[in-house]
């Protein structure tokens, strides 16, 4: 099931890059930086990468999730930090039992 | 005989200052934090809370009540902050928010201004923000719980007028906490840059505040909201 929901977070994150455009987002990995560093996107794009995953994860799984966080903005704990820290976030929910 | 006082959430911060502060300016402070006090002041007397524990925040004010009297001053200062995007909040966090910065503001006040009748004198001290007014982007969950604590000041001062007790607000801009140690620095520049007075705010200013607000002469003062750093 991670290496699905990674390949939904790897499709989402190439379709927030058509518009944005940033090197840092070219060929997803488990390490892409999203979120919190240098490299990272800004917190409306992480908005619309979030929302729309919680959609793209309902209609793959038939689960609906929510991904909001309380360390969302957290430089350093932030779970939205890389793509594989995100695939983790969806997939702990998806697996818990109060998604 | 000294005057006393109870603030909220004395572990750090501000609280923390505002013990060290008033005892030095001889009253006689109680408060109060969710963990034991650390190396408090001679004199101060410490409970161990929650300021949305009902039960808990009555017990103790009728405690202090008890072992001194009146209380001439009660400083809600307990809060806790959230920064986050509304669409990336979890309903706990915003629950977690305005239970302390809310309902603890609530309680306290409700309580503490039962003990103040008696002697039909008393101080309330509430803590708003400057997130508020400048209704900062990232900050809705903390700057609507304050928001209703300016609403709850307001209309406390008139239910209150009648007992001779005021009851005003602090909005600070940040100081240097724990509250706002994983705020980006840009951010916090950005806010800085929003003050009319452009520079961190100090300790020192958000007591200035309040000993105004406490004064004995400033029975005419009530339902006040005072910003710091020229924000409106």
């Amino acid at each position: 099931m991670r290496e699905e929901t990674f390949s939904l977070v790897k499709a989402a994150i190439e379709e927030l890059n058509e518009e944005l455009d940033y090197d840092t987002l070219r060929g997803v990995t488990e390490e892409t930086p999203i979120y919190g560093g240098d490299d990272g996107i800004d917190s409306l794009s992480l908005v619309a990468l979030v929302v729309g995953l919680e959609r793209e994860v309902e209609k793959a799984f038939g689960k609906r999730i929510l991904l909001a966080d309380q360390k969302a903005v957290s430089m350093r704990h932030s779970p939205y930090r890389t793509a594989g820290s995100l695939t983790d976030l969806i997939a702990a929910r998806l697996e818990s039992d109060h998604a | 005989m000294p005057e006393t006082m109870v603030i909220t959430g004395t572990s750090r911060g501000i609280g923390r200052y505002l013990v060290e502060y008033y005892t030095e300016k001889g009253y006689r402070v109680t408060g109060c934090s969710r963990s034991e006090a650390e190396s408090a002041p001679k004199g101060y007397v410490h409970y161990c809370l929650d300021v949305s524990d009902e039960p808990a925040v009555t017990d103790m004010i009728r405690d202090i009540s008890k072992r001194y009297g009146a209380i001439a001053v009660l400083i809600n200062n307990a809060g806790i902050a959230s920064m986050n995007h509304s669409l990336l909040t979890p309903l706990s966090t915003v629950r977690d928010v305005f239970t302390t910065n809310v309902f603890g503001a609530f309680l306290f006040a409700r309580e503490t201004a039962k003990a103040m009748m008696k002697r039909n004198y008393g101080r309330i001290i509430n803590f708003a923000t400057v997130a508020t007014p400048l209704k900062l982007e990232g900050e809705a969950a903390y700057a609507a719980s304050k928001a209703a604590v300016e609403s709850y000041t307001r209309i406390l001062a008139r239910e209150l007028a009648t007992f001779n007790i005021t009851v005003n607000a602090v909005g600070p801009t940040p100081v240097p906490t724990d509250l706002i140690k994983n705020v980006p620095e840009e951010k916090i520049e950005a806010l800085i840059d929003a003050q009319t007075i452009k520079r961190m705010g100090e300790f020192r200013d958000i007591s200035n505040v309040i000993d105004f607000f406490i004064s004995p002469a400033s029975d005419f003062v009530t339902g006040q909201i005072v910003y710091l750093g020229g924000i409106s």
